[in-house]
């Protein structure tokens, strides 16, 4: 098995499971019915995209595993998701906090990854990247409208990107693995994409009148699968199902 | 314009025609372009069918009815779910943009035109009721990640818009 595209692979669709069942879980939730739509509508896009991914992970690891399997069946240390995505929904300013923090990275990197060198994750970049510009304009119109909203909308949309500001660097650390795939043109090399990506969040959070966090102390762990309290609940939720009925199928 | 060839046999052409979307059933899945190719081999019919959106939940449902329907004609087949070339809105056919919008769904505009609407609000977009274009966005997300949510201020009718992806 190729050990490094395996585990490239699930540090990537990862993000986007994970992400995606916080999403999911706000199904009938939302703050409104366009917000709630919205939310349940990005989650579809983030798991449609995951199914690609794990389906081509499943066919590299072989034995018998299946993107179910693959979504399912791992322990909390084997998700390498980074810490971001498994933050809680405080309010509506940290679901959209954290969906524009990665919105804006998710963009950049699948801009990038439309060019590896693996034509199967060049074609999942070239067709999640059309739904990723898409959840990007939304997350950013909110920032904007709640961070240039009222006296209270603006206190939490600060406080959400305030808080979650911690996790940001962590999504443009290189695993080993990453680095391998990067040597052969398989990967995209996030350390390229910092500059771009704080250009990019900096200009939206100015326009929404928000002030940019200084904080320089940056949480990290979940790319080694380290992850925070919060990822044990997200999977006992989502892996219920599994655990209860084993072998369960649609 | 991304222009990704089709290659499907002219013989099965009114077979495929049949098969219509499980979300919007007056549209034949030929008129929304996601069938890229159908071709006999050794008695076997292999289609591959690309995905409008990523997490498209009617793929499955597509795929099982081309079966059904090339099994009613005497084909077996072999189903193929492809990504790349991505699928656009500029596949859909004249004939089913008519369709999309005798059902009340507004057809997709030009690239720049749906940008104006989507993010700068402009009243373009024609009410599938009243044909006024005095409309305005009421939800970027619609009933399917393909569609925007509208509403006509003039005749008040609320209808989807079917988004432009390039």
């Amino acid at each position: 098995m190729k050990e490094n595209l395996y585990k490239y692979i699930l540090g990537i669709a990862d993000n986007s499971l994970i992400l995606g069942q916080q999403l999911g879980a706000l199904t009938g939730h939302g703050p409104s019915l366009e917000t709630d739509i919205a939310c349940t509508n990005i989650s579809l896009d983030l798991f449609g995209q995951v199914r690609s991914y794990y389906q081509y992970a499943a066919k590299i690891k072989g034995e018998g595993a299946t993107e179910d399997s693959i979504a399912f069946l791992r322990t909390e240390r084997k998700y390498l998701n980074v810490l971001l995505v498994e933050q809680p929904d405080t309010d509506f300013a940290y679901t959209i906090g954290r969906q524009f923090l990665f919105d804006v990275y998710h963009f950049l990197f699948l801009n990038e990854l439309q060019k590896s060198h693996d034509v199967t994750l060049s074609a999942i970049a070239k067709k999640s990247i059309k739904e990723v510009s898409y959840h990007q304009r939304f997350s950013s119109d909110w920032v904007k409208r709640l961070g240039d909203g009222t006296e209270e909308s603006k206190l939490r949309m600060q406080n959400a990107i305030s808080d979650l500001w911690t996790y940001t660097d962590e999504l443009f650390h290189q695993t080993e693995a990453d680095k391998a795939m990067v040597e052969e043109q398989i990967a995209v090399d996030v350390t390229t994409l910092k500059d771009k990506y704080y250009e990019t969040v900096n200009a939206i959070l100015t326009e929404a009148t928000l002030e940019i966090p200084e904080s320089k102390w940056f949480q990290k762990g979940g790319k080694k699968g380290i992850h925070t309290e919060y990822l044990g609940y997200i999977l006992s939720d989502m892996q219920y199902m599994q655990r209860a009925y084993p072998n369960m199928e649609w | 314009m991304i222009t990704a060839e089709q290659n499907i046999d002219k013989i099965l052409y009114p077979i495929l025609e049949q098969v219509s979307d499980p979300e919007i059933p007056v549209l034949s899945i030929m008129d929304m372009g996601v069938v890229r190719s159908a071709v006999i081999k050794n008695n076997i019919v292999n289609v591959e069918i690309t995905p409008t959106y990523s997490g498209c939940p009617a793929m499955d449902v597509i795929g099982d009815d081309i079966q059904k329907a090339l099994k009613e004609a005497g084909y077996h087949s072999e189903i193929e779910l492809i990504l790349a070339p991505a699928w656009t809105t500029d596949w859909i056919t004249p004939k089913g943009r008519k369709a999309l919008e005798d059902y009340g769904i507004a057809a997709p505009l030009e690239a720049e035109a749906d940008k104006d609407v989507l993010l700068n609000g402009k009243r373009i977009v024609k009410c599938t009721n009243c044909s006024s274009q005095n409309t305005r966005l009421v939800s970027q997300f619609g009933s399917t990640a393909c569609k925007a949510q509208f509403q006509c201020d003039d005749c008040q009718e609320p209808f989807d818009y079917f988004k432009c992806l390039k």
